[in-house]
């Protein structure tokens, strides 16, 4: 059970701001095993965000390797990266961010269409749903479902590839405390029953204390783990 | 993404904005409309008068008075001697036929109560069969009324509706020419319009009558002669000969001929000529609404891309290549005008069409010819419109980087 899904290893990142150089990262470890789940917790600028980003496979380190599922992606190029996220990443965002125009299902299946799945992807979509308890829901689109719904759907999509990991950043941040807990309460189970690995980057201490690993970042390290 | 996932989100995405499409549309559509409607309008033109010049007759030559390539005094008119000169077979063997033509404009015909004005032409005999005239009904000027100055007259089937508002019986009847009486003798056949006028709207009646009593010509005096080579590829010999059968008759072997000798071929490739400029220049004009069209297009899929900024970085994040984003954007703008350039086509044959039957209504009846290659070439140019003008767009959509797209706000 102690197999690690993430490993990172002396992560920098440098970012140019005009003439400023600005040191996201410092030369960050971490290691995220198989099934867990953790919280990543930090104040603004502490380089949390530069962290998600590179642990999502949307950003490059500067330096530093980073194993994901046991392969090298710290240098790959752009659309190998694309693919890696859609294969090994599944996104949970704060605003939801789903496609206003389509419905529920087409939402979830995106993921698939750009891995090129055409066979049976109605019904893995279906069944993402029906695992979010969104049966009902399918042939919605976005504006007809409360905050809570759509976040679920966006929980569908994220699972849907049936990902190394997910990333969920601040998944409860526009949603009031007692939808929050239910979406947290979702993750927490599919965690439990389907082993998927959870990132959740938060600022809320009632969702972080609930994963199994607290860490916290602060310039660009980790400053503890609990 | 499959082509055919791409094309059915870019039907979705173009069908969630449905105003701000149909605007982008438009300019295709009037681009594409505009060119359609310009190239089908200039061909039916040309189809038009060549037709006209074709149909005057075959292997014809034209002996006009006078010579534009040059400056000249003394212009010797043409005269019937001359045609007769040019009508003999030892001096121009490759000339088969001749015949003399004087003509009046804008004269009085009436009959009863009813009167017209048309355009009158002093003839002869050979004048019929050079020209492809046929009487429906009666028969044809004869040498006896030349030589006789019969009052005869032979009338165009438009004459003919409104004198009589018929076309059959009416050889016998009397009309009057500028008062004074012809006898109809026949009938032509109907010939049809063409952008000069219609070829159905004369009388003709023997030479000299009409030099003697209506368009009062001096002695022998001829507007015209027409001469039909002996076949097509005798048309330049026959030239040759009449050239210079006119120079040693007019004395003007020394210096610039004052008679010009043109061919139907001559007349037939400065038409074309002049109307395929006509053609380029409108055809040119239309195009440039079509580069309107397009550069409308690029500022809408900008729009579009800076809107969906977040929607881009959201679908990097869920693994879009660069090609993904790129395939999605130039749907989108491919589509925007392709299905603008379907639509201009129709509007475009529409208008050809309105405008054919106006010119149809006012008597100068023509045939719009849209054609399958202005269709095809529509068609193909509008989409690589789209694809050109789009690719600035999706390059910028699809160069986003992931991270940032998902913070735009």
């Amino acid at each position: 059970m102690s197999e690690p899904v993430v490993l990172a290893q002396n992560l920098t990142k440098m970012y140019k701001m005009g003439d400023v150089e600005v040191h996201a990262l410092r030369g960050l470890s971490l290691q995220i095993n198989k099934g867990e789940v953790v919280a990543i917790v930090g104040p603004s600028g502490s380089g949390k965000s530069t962290l998600m980003n590179i642990l999502g496979c949307l950003d490059h380190p500067t330096s530093g390797s980073y194993l994901l599922d046991g392969e090298e992606v710290s240098s790959l190029r752009d659309d190998q990266l694309a693919n890696i996220r859609n294969r090994k990443v599944g996104f949970i965002f704060q605003s939801f961010n789903l496609l206003g125009r389509q419905t529920a299902l087409s939402n979830v299946e995106l993921p698939l269409r750009y891995a090129g799945t055409s066979a049976g992807r109605k019904e893995k979509a279906r069944e993402a749903l029906i695992a979010v308890g969104l049966e009902s829901r399918i042939n919605h689109k976005p504006t007809e479902l409360s905050g809570g719904q759509q976040q679920r759907v966006a929980i569908a999509r994220a699972l849907v590839n049936n990902p190394a990991i997910i990333m969920a950043d601040e998944p409860t941040g526009n949603l009031d405390s007692k939808v929050g807990q239910e979406i947290i309460d979702l993750l927490l189970n599919l965690n439990k029953e389907r082993g998927t690995t959870l990132i959740i980057v938060t600022h809320d201490p009632r969702v972080a204390d609930q994963a199994q690993r607290i860490i916290r970042v602060r310039d660009g390290v980790v400053e503890e783990q609990e | 993404m499959t082509i055919l996932q791409a094309f059915i989100e870019a039907l979705e995405s173009l069908n969630s904005n449905k105003l701000r499409s149909g605007l982008t549309i438009l300019g295709i559509v009037i681009g594409v409309a505009a060119v359609i409607a310009m190239l089908a309008i200039g061909q039916g033109a040309q189809n038009s008068i060549t037709g006209t010049i074709s149909g005057i007759g075959t292997n014809l030559l034209f002996i006009f008075s006078g010579n534009d390539q040059a400056e000249l005094r003394n212009v010797r008119p043409l005269t019937l001697q001359d045609a007769a000169a040019i009508a003999d077979p030892f001096q121009a063997p490759a000339v088969d036929a001749v015949a003399p033509f004087i003509q009046g404009s804008n004269i009085e015909v009436a009959s009863g109560g009813e009167q017209t004005r048309t355009s009158l032409g002093g003839v002869t005999p050979e004048y019929f069969g050079v020209r492809n005239y046929n009487v429906a009904e009666g028969e044809l000027i004869s040498e006896e009324h030349v030589l006789g100055r019969a009052s005869v007259a032979i009338i165009g089937v438009d004459v003919a509706e409104k004198l009589f508002s018929r076309t059959e019986g009416l050889v016998g009847e009397i009309i009057r020419i500028e008062g004074q009486p012809f006898r109809v003798i026949g009938v032509l056949e109907k010939k049809g319009g063409s952008s000069f006028g219609s070829q159905d709207d004369i009388v003709l009646i023997p030479m000299t009558t009409a030099r003697t009593r209506i368009i009062r010509r001096s002695a022998d005096r001829v507007d015209i002669i027409l001469v039909q080579a002996a076949s097509a590829e005798s048309v330049p010999q026959a030239t040759e000969e009449i050239s210079s059968i006119l120079r040693s008759r007019h004395r003007t072997d020394i210096g610039a001929d004052d008679f010009s000798v043109l061919s139907q071929q001559d007349f037939l490739q400065t038409v074309q000529t002049i109307l395929g400029v006509f053609t380029i220049f409108l055809g040119g004009i239309a195009a440039i609404s079509l580069l309107v069209g397009g550069i409308g297009i690029m500022n809408i899929m900008l729009v579009s891309v800076s809107e969906r900024t977040r929607e881009i970085g959201l679908r990097k994040a869920l693994g879009a290549r660069k090609r993904d984003i790129l395939t999605q954007f130039l749907t989108e703008s491919s589509l925007l005008s392709l299905i603008g350039g379907v639509i201009g086509i129709i509007l475009g044959w529409l208008i050809a069409y309105v405008v054919g039957q106006v010119a149809t209504a006012t008597g100068n009846a023509f045939t719009p010819a849209v054609g399958l290659d202005g269709i095809l070439l529509a068609t193909i140019t509008s989409t690589i419109i789209g694809l050109f003008f789009g690719i600035y767009p999706a390059n910028r959509a699809a160069s986003l980087e992931p991270v940032e797209a998902l913070r735009y706000e």
